[in-house]
């Protein structure tokens, strides 16, 4: 019988199971796909602490951004394409610049390395820039991985089992507690849960009785032909983007997100609109994507798309993931709702959902993440005190 | 247009059947690669013929790379190899 | 920085091109482009080529006509095509969308961004080679047999001196005479199968033995030796191919003895992949053919699952030529009699539709079709290739991902072919899995998927970027 039974092997739930064994327990991963099959699969490796806001989200980024390094360094050059490679965040206009700047000081408080770059300067930075840029802000910590072998192989501790194509069909109960989980290949019990279902985490989540109000946000990506030389050597996005991440709207929103990978190819994002899971190719998105990547990189104008695929962003209401003990089903944890930074927030969600499961204090406050947060008498903003 | 005519690969004159594909006249004239590959090196020409497999690409009056196996040949083209 | 362009493809924002588009300029699209064109249909048909044909009549810009049987007619109709539709070539189209009218968005020559929009599609896509990997198989001078074939009917080029043809299929025979007859010296045809099994469909088998033995005659007559549980399951050179190792194999295909043969080409190719993509992206439903490949699910009518749409010749399942021609031909009545039904006001009816059509054409169909699964029965392709690779062989040449990466993800956790293409990347390249998807799903362990391509053809982002010109019927040539 494992000490911990994790739903959904995408880079959260990965990552959960890593850090728990790390902790000297016995975990089971199950997952009714493969590995890194659902949003996991469709992400482009972000590891940002650029694009958030002073708050808890960014505690975590800064955390998260840290422990990716550390998981790099062990895992070797067999590892999962860890690039540190920086950010730059770019202000069409004067107005928009002092704005960054104005948040890159706040979030320095918090951990985050910057440099304000001028217009003129952009071009030390990248080269291939457009003109007429107001300037931007660099930020080295971000880094990027490959979501899908990053996920393999924190997978890949061994005390961690993993089972793929294995459906989650319900909990075992004794009275309110989680014992385990019922599945189309038997039941499985174990001490503890970790719903790290993502997008379906709403889904796993009634399947014991309770509510997450996690939707898809969906997303396209264009992917390039892979190019001889690198023709942009960090993660550049517009200002936009920031605003775009924190947006309530349905509707569809775009902003420029460039970067090169290590095959060579370039990956465009992002796009964000509420849809639900339907994966029918919009042409007129990808036709802005593309318009604002050359906007932002002439350069890429004779270059071609080869490729484009979406995913769904598990989205909460107020952006924030959902992490920790549910204390309407004890014995229930989640780590999921991680709407587009799942891959950056991993590591920090596993190393501190471990952290609670063995007992210890976790090293962040989790409150803001709390699963009960959304039942309308437990809004946080009616306490002074977590629970 | 004459039915005969000549492109250049590197330079050098290769024969052209009008409405030969750049691929077909490189083939015939005895050039069987004419790039290499990102990783490996590993020589490439010819391979699926008809537009599927992408091994021909070829950079053609210094437009960026196509399938050889597509493009037509006109007279004057010229072809460098890498 | 310039704002992003005004969101096209709105319902109603540009009028509608012609009844119907024809994708696909070989024996099915058109006899599908000419039957709707004849009963008062606007019809425009797009083929990437510079010459309508496809793979199966493909034929030079100049000299002279091939000898492929039904080419006269295929150039009858052809002509008349020219005269009654609106036939684009070099027109590249890389991908379908929907918003009320269906709409077709191309490269035309040149680049440019254009989009034909219609109520009806038909899918005449044709099919490509299925190669199977092996080592060596990425030297130069190892092509497809249908790429060897393409070299030699469309541009009159011997694909070289010494050639050894391998795979299976009756596609070989073909193949190894016409490189015979135009002068190359076939060192060998080595089919990997058990020859024509065809006992179990004695009537088309006969129908069709004229063909198959005028073929085997012309290679008898060469001395090119056909034989068969043989295969060519390693390829030697240092810049190009220099020679083959050729196989005895048993029934699964597991090498039982080798031998080299000295040689500069090889002609190789294990049967054809239906070509599905755009079927796939407006979410036609698919079906697995006798061997396993994905093709599109369509009815008596040659209606796909999704509204508006058809699909005719190898798309739907390979069977040849024949078959293809017919199918097209089929799907241009139905495509026309939808058309008079709409245009009534009556409800549309699937039986009333297929109704309109001659029986003798739909027996004809319902035979070719038995003969084209009889075929996919006897020549499939048997797991032993597997045995032929060594963990350096490359599966995808594109990304150069070699076996042992494949198999590294597969122990990662990768359970199906698109995780070991996440994992691995075989399949991300140039290509998007078209020449080693067969190999990576099997090697996963599971029959080929439908391929989700949305980006059929790569467009330039600046191509991307701009709105394209709608096509209008007055203007087209």
């Amino acid at each position: 019988m494992p000490d911990v039974i994790v739903i959904g092997a995408g880079v959260v739930g990965a990552a959960c199971a890593h850090y728990a064994a790390r902790a000297g327990l016995d975990v089971t991963v199950l997952d009714r796909g493969p590995v890194a099959g659902g949003t996991t699969g469709a992400g482009e490796g972000n590891v940002l602490v650029s694009d958030k806001e002073p708050g808890p989200e960014l505690d975590l980024a800064v955390l998260s951004c840290r422990l990716w390094r550390a998981l790099a360094e062990d895992a070797g050059p067999g590892g999962f394409e860890y690039e540190p490679k920086g950010g730059l965040v770019v202000a069409e206009t004067p107005e928009i610049q002092r704005r960054l700047a104005a948040l890159a000081t706040l979030t320095a408080a918090h951990g985050v390395e910057h440099t304000v770059v001028t217009g003129e300067d952009l071009r030390g930075y990248e080269p291939h820039l457009a003109g007429g840029l107001a300037g931007g802000v660099h930020y080295p910590q971000d880094a990027q991985v490959q979501p899908m072998l990053a996920a393999a192989r924190l997978l890949g501790h061994g005390s961690v089992r993993l089972r793929t194509g294995v459906t989650v069909t319900g909990f075992t109960r004794s009275g309110d507690r989680v014992t385990g989980v019922r599945t189309d290949r038997g039941d499985l019990t174990g001490d503890a849960v970790i719903n790290a279902a993502g997008t379906w985490g709403g889904e796993i989540a009634a399947l014991a009785g309770v509510e997450l109000p996690i939707l898809p946000r969906r997303g396209f990506i264009l992917v390039t032909e892979p190019l001889p030389e690198p023709l942009i050597r960090h993660k550049v996005y517009t200002a936009a983007y920031v605003t775009n991440v924190a947006s309530d709207a349905a509707g569809l929103e775009t902003s420029a997100v460039v970067e090169g990978t290590p095959a060579g190819t370039v990956l465009i994002g992002a796009s964000r609109e509420r849809v639900g899971f339907d994966r029918t190719t919009s042409v007129p998105v990808l036709s802005r994507l593309a318009a604002q990547a050359v906007a932002l990189f002439p350069a890429l104008r004779d270059v071609r798309v080869i490729r484009s695929y979406c995913g769904f962003r598990p989205y909460c209401p107020d952006h924030l993931p959902v992490i920790g003990p549910d204390p309407r089903a004890p014995g229930l944890y989640h780590a999921c709702g991680h709407e587009g930074a799942g891959i950056g927030l991993a590591p920090a969600t596993g190393h501190l959902l471990a952290q609670v499961i063995t007992g210890r204090r976790p090293g962040l406050e989790l409150s803001p993440f709390r699963p009960d947060r959304f039942e309308p008498a437990l809004r946080p903003d009616r306490f002074e005190e977590p629970a | 247009m004459s039915d005969a005519f000549q492109i250049t690969v590197d330079g050098r004159p290769v024969p052209v059947t009008r409405g030969q594909t750049i691929g077909a006249a490189l083939h015939a004239a005895g050039v069987r690669s004419w790039r290499t590959t990102r990783l490996g090196g590993r020589p490439r020409g010819l391979f699926c013929g008809i537009g599927v497999c992408f091994d021909c690409l070829v950079s053609v009056n210094g437009r960026p790379p196509e399938r050889a196996c597509l493009l037509d040949a006109q007279p004057g083209d010229e072809v460098t190899t890498s | 920085m310039t704002s992003p362009p005004s969101m096209s493809g709105q319902p109603g924002s540009d009028p509608v091109t012609c009844d119907v588009v024809v994708v696909g300029g070989g024996p099915a699209g058109v006899a599908g482009a000419l039957a709707a064109a004849r009963r008062g249909l606007r019809v425009v048909l797009l083929d990437s080529g510079a010459r309508l044909g496809g793979q199966y009549f493909r034929h030079p810009a100049v000299a002279a006509r091939p000898v492929t049987a039904g080419f006269d007619r295929f150039v009858r109709q052809a002509r008349a095509l020219g005269r009654q539709a609106r036939v684009l070539l070099r027109h590249q189209v890389w991908a379908v969308s929907r918003d009320g009218d269906l709409v077709v968005h191309c490269l035309a020559p040149g680049g440019g961004a254009v989009t034909v929009r219609c109520r009806a599609l038909l899918i005449a896509t044709g099919a490509y080679d299925r190669p199977l990997p092996f080592p060596g198989w990425d030297l130069p001078g190892v092509l497809t047999a249908g790429g060897a074939q393409a070299l030699l009917k469309g541009d009159g080029v011997v694909a070289g001196q010494r050639v050894v043809v391998a795979g299976t299929g009756p596609f070989l025979l073909p193949v190894g005479a016409g490189l015979a007859g135009a002068g190359a010296r076939v060192l060998g045809v080595f089919e990997a199968n058990g020859g024509l099994g065809l006992a179990r469909h004695p009537l088309p088998a006969l129908a069709r033995a004229g063909e198959a033995a005028g073929y085997a005659l012309a290679l008898a007559r060469r001395r090119v030796p056909y034989r068969t549980r043989r295969a060519v399951v390693a390829a030697h050179g240092e810049r190009e191919l220099e020679a083959v190792t050729v196989a005895r194999l048993d029934r699964d295909w597991n090498v039982l003895a080798t031998r080299r043969i000295a040689c500069d080409t090889l002609a190789v190719g294990y049967g054809f992949v239906p070509q599905i993509d755009l079927g796939v992206q407006l979410g036609c439903d698919t079906r697995a053919d006798v061997d396993g490949s994905p093709v599109l699910a369509v009815d008596g009518a040659q209606r796909t699952s999704v509204e508006g749409v058809w699909a005719a010749g190898e798309p739907t399942g390979v069977g040849g030529w024949r078959l293809a021609e017919l199918e097209g031909h089929l799907a241009g009545l139905t495509i026309a009699a939808a058309q008079v039904t709409r245009e009534a006001g009556a409800a549309r009816d699937g039986a009333q539709v297929a109704g309109q059509v001659p029986e003798a054409l739909i027996s004809r169909r319902g035979r070719l079709r038995v003969f084209g699964q009889a075929l996919l029965e006897a020549y499939p392709v048997r797991p032993g290739w597997q045995g032929w690779l060594r963990d350096d062989t490359l599966v995808c040449r594109c990304e150069e991902v070699p076996l042992g990466r494949i198999r590294e993800a597969l122990r990662l956790g990768a359970t199906d072919a698109r995780s070991v293409k996440s994992l691995a990347r075989p399949g991300m390249g140039w290509c998007q899995g078209r020449v080693c998807g067969y190999a990576v799903a099997r090697l996963a362990g599971e029959p080929p998927g439908p391929p989700r391509r949305p980006v059929v053809q790569p467009v330039s982002l600046g191509t991307l970027a701009e709105r394209p010109q709608p096509l209008s019927w007055k203007d087209l040539p």
